[in-house]
């Protein structure tokens, strides 16, 4: 028993895949990713839109997934952390920040991954004050952003040298 | 100082390295101190190697599961009711209105878990849930298991709690006052006085006498919390068979697992703690909260798994952070500014309830000795009860605030009597192989080292002459001592402070068991690493289990910096007791003496003569042949040098780590504005097990002082904590951090781990102060209490050079 509304079934395109699923319309993005989908890489830190934790994509533009409800995501491309590596291979800022120590313990992780791949695919050369910018809101209380920056533009590098 | 620097990574290069090296752009120094013997790590496979961290892949690609990801059949969700009163009776809690929401599974007060409990066995003040009374906006008073988490949160409104307000005790003066309610039952006192301690070493009297000088200051270090991006999460699932599992996000899942058999009167056998990946924790997870014992209760009340997670708010409610400390110093110096003597007394603002703070107070005074040579010391410490979130340990634990007042003190005592900041306090720095006046044994000490270092590389002495003071630019220097661990667990018991069992796989497999809770700072990383480096295997050969009570030998937690230091060290001798018998057999098979069989690049091989070799698997499937199963246990307990007297546990450790900071600011003197340009710190960590790592840890530090100098504080407005919400509570953010530049100092101790000590607290000590000094530096008056904000910085313009911000009278002790 709940007392929350009935229930709607709707597919949501997560991660190049259509994923139908049933859950209450009241619900976040960042709900459903993680209790009804079980994507539970998609993390939450506040559920106010303050720290960043719960970052995808959705259109190519980084969201706040606590944010927005999931019916407002109907129709739209969701990428979650999940989605970044291919087959395996780790994407560029997944790779750097892996080498250089950027994620600690690792609570804040994806939704930075998720800010500084879209911030790649918008600018793929960005400086590093572009990349401060670009993860400003995405709270970190392990690293100093030192790494994790340095990491970031570690993967720019890696794009643009790629065949 | 020695000439001898290795930029970025000091590696072998006769040995691959196993894995990837991490191309490091941050500009980071290995200095070896040339005092030190073998302070280089030449002949290491794998300590002293940038490695990635054994969880890196883990955690890169969200499949990190960390409490809250934690979803089990049945699975219900749990809330707690928290007070709205700061202080009241509780006259009557009726929860049956909630029971009969649909949806909702049951429901639960005081009275269903009655056992008082506290993390110190000294203070065991708190219930799970509040009983007769709350002490605090926030204090938990009923839960509810539902269904869903929204209908448990729709069913907290259905509780009625009616409440009896009393007047609340909301600052340090109103808790000394006798006319004001206690919060907690003490015969013993008149007023909100929680511990009281009073200390005397040498001869105070005399020291004060032989000075040339005294100077006396009063300073005000605000509260503040861990904010670990992780809210706390539990779940509780009572099985079949009645066996309890708690999957808990705690840096100590071993007190937990020790409460939660008191509270819940279950024999421990009976329960199991397991710490998956923490998401943070700086100190805040260190003891068992309410949430989770309800957890518990309620997973064997409804025979259902059990979730709490807290909301951003409550984990503000929760805090068990930094204890808001006013400090008086007095200190006595010859005319060239030796100390002759020394006085500090504290007052902690300890919120509702004791946590860790008796050992919290005894660290506001305990390692003043430590940095700088204090021939006659007294300390008077008093910690009060408050109508606030508990206070307990944050990074630092107790010794961050005292650091900054003696560190900006000994900047005005400098500066009194024309000594250059940087070399006056080498000149009284502590040596090593020596012992402080309060009893506390230091060993390796390369504080000198990194006065040297951090001053040179960001050209401190130069800077400090060229750029004019008052004029809005500014740089300070200041230095620090911390533990490796604390020299008493915090239960008294004989056994050891942490445990390790190695086991071989016949198929080259190693794994270590040890019960550490890796929250960030790398504790996994660095067991695989000294199992590998021991064994001569890769990293990636190790398996860590880690942090489950019914799989591994204890280690007291994560918390006082002890990790690498105690579970390195238990670790290590697992380890070589595996790699013994693999010695001994491998000796055999190649003819030559044990001693001289060398373990490295998954090679078993005569020292001498490197072809003489077996590889790692033969000799291990050989040795099993010999010996059976492959596996030996670990332990570590620090030795036991404290002097007998009261307290004396609060402050030895088997080594201390030292750091040294500068800062580099730029205050916008119409504004009062502070942007930290620039930071250098150099750290003393022993060794660097892995360089990339100790890094990340001194950037951690430097983060998170120039959040607590700058602008972080647990602010108040009348009884309700103003701002429990990470906008209003500022924290740096990408855009807010400066260039930092860290050095590694190595002074390889002689107990630790390959010689390492700690890097998780030390280095944030200095920051603050450090970021002061410079503040007072870029003008004329000085700031007296954190965080540094416009506010103060334009007050302390306005009363125009050296006038104290803030003062409030000390009141006398009983």
């Amino acid at each position: 028993m709940s007392i929350a509304p009935a229930k709607i079934l709707a597919s949501l395109s997560i991660n190049g895949s259509v994923v139908e699923c049933a859950f209450n319309p009241n619900k976040t993005l960042l709900e459903v990713l993680r209790e009804d989908v079980g994507l539970t890489g998609t993390k939450h830190g506040c559920e106010m839109g303050h720290c960043g934790a719960c970052t995808v994509i959705v259109d190519d533009k980084p969201v706040l997934s606590c944010l927005a409800l999931a019916v407002e995501s109907i129709g739209h491309a969701i990428r979650t952390i999940e989605g970044v590596a291919s087959e395996g291979t780790l994407h560029p800022v997944q790779r750097a920040l892996a080498a250089s120590g950027g994620a600690q313990c690792g609570y804040c992780t994806p939704g930075i991954i998720m800010s500084a791949v879209a911030l790649l695919e918008q600018n793929p050369t960005p400086t590093r004050d572009d990349i401060a910018q670009g993860l400003s809101g995405n709270l970190c209380r392990c690293t100093g952003y030192s790494k994790i920056i340095e990491a970031v533009e570690n993967a720019s590098a890696d794009l643009r040298s790629a065949p | 100082m020695s000439d001898e620097r290795v930029v970025s990574t000091a590696t072998n290069p006769d040995i691959d390295a196993a894995g990837f090296t991490a191309d490091s752009k941050v500009e980071s120094i290995l200095i070896a101190a040339d005092s030190k013997p073998a302070a280089k790590p030449e002949g290491f496979s794998v300590v002293g190697k940038a490695l990635p961290k054994t969880d890196a892949y883990a955690k890169v690609t969200g499949a990190a599961l960390y409490a809250d990801d934690i979803v089990l059949p049945r699975m219900l969700h749990g809330k707690l009711l928290r007070s709205t009163q700061a202080h009241a009776r509780i006259k009557s809690v009726n929860a049956s209105r909630a029971l009969d929401l649909p949806g909702v599974v049951a429901v639960m007060t005081g009275a269903d878990l009655p056992v008082k409990y506290g993390i110190l066995p000294s203070s065991p003040d708190e219930e799970v849930l509040a009983r007769d009374k709350v002490r605090y906006v926030g204090d938990p008073v009923a839960a509810v298991v539902a269904d869903d988490e929204l209908t448990a949160e729709e069913a907290l409104e259905l509780i009625a709690v009616e409440y009896e307000p009393l007047p609340a005790v909301m600052t340090i003066d109103a808790a000394l006052r006798t006319d004001l309610p206690k919060l907690h039952d003490n015969p013993r006192r008149t007023n909100n006085v929680h511990k009281e301690v009073h200390l005397e070493f040498g001869d105070l009297d005399a020291g004060f006498a032989a000075a040339d000088q005294v100077f006396e200051d009063e300073f005000f270090f605000e509260g503040n919390t861990h904010a670990p991006m992780e809210q706390h999460s539990v779940v509780a699932s009572a099985g079949a068979e009645g066996k309890l599992t708690i999957w808990a996000s705690t840096q100590t899942p071993h007190y937990l697992h020790r409460i939660a058999a008191q509270v819940l009167q279950m024999p421990a056998s009976r329960i199991r703690v397991i710490a998956p990946p923490v998401g943070g924790g700086f100190g805040g997870k260190t003891e068992p909260f309410a949430h989770e014992l309800v957890a518990a209760f309620l997973a064997r009340k409804t025979g259902r798994p059990v979730k709490i997670t807290l909301t951003r708010e409550e984990v503000f409610f929760a805090h068990r952070g930094r204890h808001p400390v006013k400090m008086k110093i007095r200190t006595g110096v010859k005319s060239d500014g030796e100390i002759t003597a020394c006085h500090l007394q504290t007052w902690l603002d300890g919120g509702a309830y004791g946590s860790y703070g008796v050992a919290t107070t005894y660290y506001t005074g305990a390692l003043a000795t430590v940095t700088y040579k204090i021939p006659a010391y007294k300390f008077d410490g008093c910690r009060v009860f408050t109508n606030k979130p508990p206070c307990g340990p944050k990074r630092g634990h107790g010794t961050t605030q005292p650091r900054f007042a003696f560190e900006c003190h000994i900047d005005k005592i400098a500066d009194a009597l024309g000594l250059d900041a940087a070399e006056y306090r080498k000149r009284i720095s502590v040596d090593e192989n020596t012992t402080t006046v309060n009893g506390l044994r230091v060993t390796s000490c390369g504080l000198r080292e990194c006065l040297d270092a951090a001053a040179q590389r960001s050209r401190y002495a130069e800077k400090r002459k060229m750029l004019p003071k008052g004029k809005g630019k500014g740089i300070g220097i200041a230095a620090s001592a911390y533990l490796c661990g604390a020299g008493l667990a915090i239960y008294w018991n004989e056994m050891p402070h942490s445990g390790a069992i190695v086991k071989v796989d016949r198929g080259g497999g190693v794994t270590i068991y040890c019960g550490t809770s890796d929250c960030g700072q790398g504790s996994e990383s660095m067991l695989a690493a000294i199992v590998a480096e021991t064994l001569g295997v890769d990293v990636m050969d190790v398996s860590v289990c880690a942090s489950d009570t019914d799989l591994t030998p204890v280690d007291l937690g994560s918390y006082s910096s002890r990790v690498t230091f105690m579970a390195g060290n238990a670790a290590r001798q697992a380890a070589d007791g595996v790699r013994e018998k693999i010695a001994l057999v491998a000796s055999e098979k190649l003819g030559v003496s044990a001693a001289q069989i060398g373990f490295a690049r998954r090679r078993v091989f005569d020292v001498n003569d490197p072809a003489k070799s077996l590889t790692f698997l033969e000799a291990v499937q050989a040795a099993e042949a010999r010996f059976g199963t492959l596996a030996a246990p670990g332990s570590y307990a620090p030795p036991r040098h404290a002097p007998e007297f009261k307290g004396s546990g609060v402050g030895p450790s088997p080594a201390y780590s030292y750091s040294v900071c500068v800062a580099e600011v730029d205050v916008d003197l119409d504004t009062g504005e502070v942007l930290v340009e620039r930071i250098t710190l150099a750290h003393d960590v022993g060794r660097a097990i892995n360089p990339d790592s100790v890094e990340g840890q001194i950037e951690g530090g430097v983060y998170m002082g120039i959040g607590e100098a700058l602008m972080e504080e647990s602010a108040f407005r009348g009884i309700e904590h103003k701002i429990p919400n990470l906008l209003d509570y500022k924290t740096p953010t990408s855009l807010d951090m400066p260039p930092i530049e860290t050095i590694i100092i190595e002074t390889n101790d002689r107990e630790g781990p390959y010689g390492a000590k700690e890097a998780g607290q030390g280095p944030l000590n200095p920051v603050i102060p450090a970021i002061a000094n410079a503040v007072a530096h870029a003008i004329k008056g000085r700031v007296y209490a954190t965080p540094i904000t416009s506010d103060k910085v334009l007050r302390a313009l306005d009363a125009d050079g050296g006038a104290v911000l803030r003062v409030r009278r000390a009141p006398a002790h009983a």
